[in-house]
């Protein structure tokens, strides 16, 4: 730790607290009658706005992860690693009929898990749990990724060991515990309103003092061309573009059958709200396609990453970035920003996935007769153990690892397509089929992530994936 | 219409309330971002942008438009 990084980290700090004395100030917001309910602890009374929701939501996709990771991956490969921002394009017209028929009938028979809806749907408690299962263990890599970001943050700022990662997720994990949803739907408001602000100054200032976006793009050419990959450059060649396309659509497709993005869509008030927000959250894509050009910025700005133990460090190019060409005092808005934006989502999944295990699992099979009362005081508390198994991939893995267990989780998930999206649209599909075809999907799934060629391909894919 | 949303829910049985015409026009920003022949390109360049990136963030306000039409097209049917 040296003193050139202290206003980035009082800034950082001061940040960080207001965020967490939000946070517990969250119970009070919206003041519900009880917390004792999933419904009011799991899904803020599920009763939120146009506003709230698009902040929410918005704060849910578009993660810590993503502002480090995205750019990252541009910086590396270049045009490859745009493909986030058609991926967020197409998302949303999607799933617009699909999740506008979820919230109606998870509202008339007060459903708060996609796998609450595929038991009522195909009568089979055994295909909700498999549901369940696939859901936590997909989210889990996702919130251990969420501290890659803060990692990041840390690294630029010449932090090094797991301590303050830690600390910050007991607090993290302590104001979930008392706010449930509520922490994370208050907080998204400052995460959001400090990304927006930091990317906006970013893309005016960064590309001016570059010498203009023409430069920033020229430069970045000249350097792909040096590199012996052909692959790579500002635009795609012919045989990525294929992949390009394919990795787009098969992450939206992925997206909304993650646990934690349904219980963004489950909390809103009315189809409408969703309706709008369908409409509406593009907005984030734009922000994140102008994240995802830092990394041509940083190019320009002959940024080279943090070297540990050594490997380079890609994901601290974007911090070490603002590092350059900030005064430190906005540097330290801009990793507040980053920082943030990790808290958000992970409170979220944590919640998702403690929903799952008390809705699916617990319920189901341990207590069938458990009240609302005893729902919310085990949601709270799976919320708390998963947090700290989070904090355990982190500490006890290889971080390399947890990257390739999320792109495993993004293929996992893709399984439980079959029951919850197309059960929406039809009652055709017999429930012993869907559970055999999601068991015979494992093998192939699992392969062509593990073993097979394509997997030094693969990777660059599981780093960008803009919503861990 | 903000002040009585709630009343325009319909009831469980009607979902198929859903269906309208209307909603094939979501099928356009769904195609038309995954079409890489249509803007991998250079040339030409809007301040600076190569086509490949400044027509990918026009499909953003495309995607949008869409989706706002369907909403408003379909809103009274609910």
């Amino acid at each position: 730790m040296s003193t050139e990084h202290l206003t980035e980290m009082i800034v950082f700090g001061a940040l960080f607290l207001l965020v967490s004395g939000m946070g517990f100030v969250a119970a009070r917001w919206r003041r519900p009658g009880t917390m004792d309910s999933l419904d009011e602890w799991g899904l803020g009374g599920r009763s939120f706005g146009s506003w709230i929701t698009w902040f929410l939501i918005g704060g849910d996709l578009y993660t810590a992860y993503t502002f480090v990771a995205v750019p990252a991956l541009v910086f590396g490969a270049g045009a490859a690693g745009f493909y986030a921002v058609p991926y967020t394009i197409v998302v949303y017209p999607l799933v617009f009929l699909v999740l506008i028929r979820l919230w109606s009938v998870s509202h008339v028979h007060g459903f708060v898990t996609p796998a609450d809806f595929v038991r009522a749907r195909f009568g089979s408690p055994t295909l909700a749990l498999v549901i369940a299962v696939t859901g936590i263990v997909a989210t889990m890599p996702y919130i251990a990724l969420q501290l890659v970001g803060i990692e990041a943050v840390l690294k630029a700022m010449g932090v090094d060991g797991h301590l303050p990662i830690v600390i910050a997720f007991a607090i993290l994990a302590a104001y979930t515990y008392q706010s449930g949803l509520r922490a994370p739907a208050l907080i998204a408001f400052v995460k959001d309103i400090l990304i927006y602000l930091v990317i906006i100054v970013a893309v005016l200032y960064i590309p001016s003092k570059l010498g203009g976006w023409g430069h920033v793009f020229d430069t970045a050419q000249a350097k792909f061309d040096k590199t012996p990959v052909p692959s790579d450059g500002i635009l795609l060649d012919g045989t990525n573009q294929l992949n390009y396309a394919m990795l787009a659509l098969g992450s939206a497709l992925a997206l909304f059958l993650y646990p934690h993005s349904i219980t963004g869509v489950l909390a809103s008030k009315n189809r409408n709200v969703i309706k709008r927000n369908m409409a509406a959250l593009p907005a984030y894509s734009f922000v994140l396609g102008l994240i995802a050009l830092l990394g041509l910025m940083a190019i320009a700005a002959g940024i080279k990453p943090v070297v540990t133990d050594g490997k380079a460090d890609t994901n601290t190019v974007v911090p070490l970035l603002f590092d350059h060409m900030f005064p430190s005092w906005f540097t330290g808005v801009a990793y507040a920003a980053i920082g943030i934006g990790a808290l958000v989502p992970a409170a979220i999944m944590s919640i998702a996935a403690a929903n799952l295990f008390t809705r699916n699992i617990y319920k189901e099979y341990l207590r069938k007769d458990a009240t609302e009362k005893q729902e919310a005081a085990v949601s709270k508390l799976v919320s708390l153990i998963v947090k700290v198994g989070a904090v355990a991939c982190i500490l006890l893995l290889d971080p390399e690892f947890s990257i390739d267990l999320q792109l495993i989780g993004g293929v996992i998930i893709l399984q439980t397509l079959p029951a919850v999206a197309l059960g929406l649209v039809t009652r055709w599909f017999h429930r012993g089929a869907l559970v055999a075809g999601w068991a015979g999907a494992w093998r192939p799934a699992c392969g062509c992530c593990t073993g097979s060629p394509t997997r030094p391909r693969a990777r660059p894919t599981s780093e960008a994936r803009p919503t861990s | 219409m903000a002040a009585n949303d709630t009343s325009q829910e319909s009831p469980p049985g009607e979902r198929r309330s859903d269906r309208s015409p209307w909603n094939w026009l979501l099928v356009v920003p769904v195609v038309v971002p995954l079409l890489t022949l249509l803007f991998n390109k250079d040339e030409p360049r809007l301040a600076g942008f190569p086509a490949f990136y400044w027509m990918q963030f026009a499909f953003i306000p495309l995607g949008v438009l869409c989706t706002v039409l369907v909403y408003r097209m379909t809103r009274k049917r609910g």
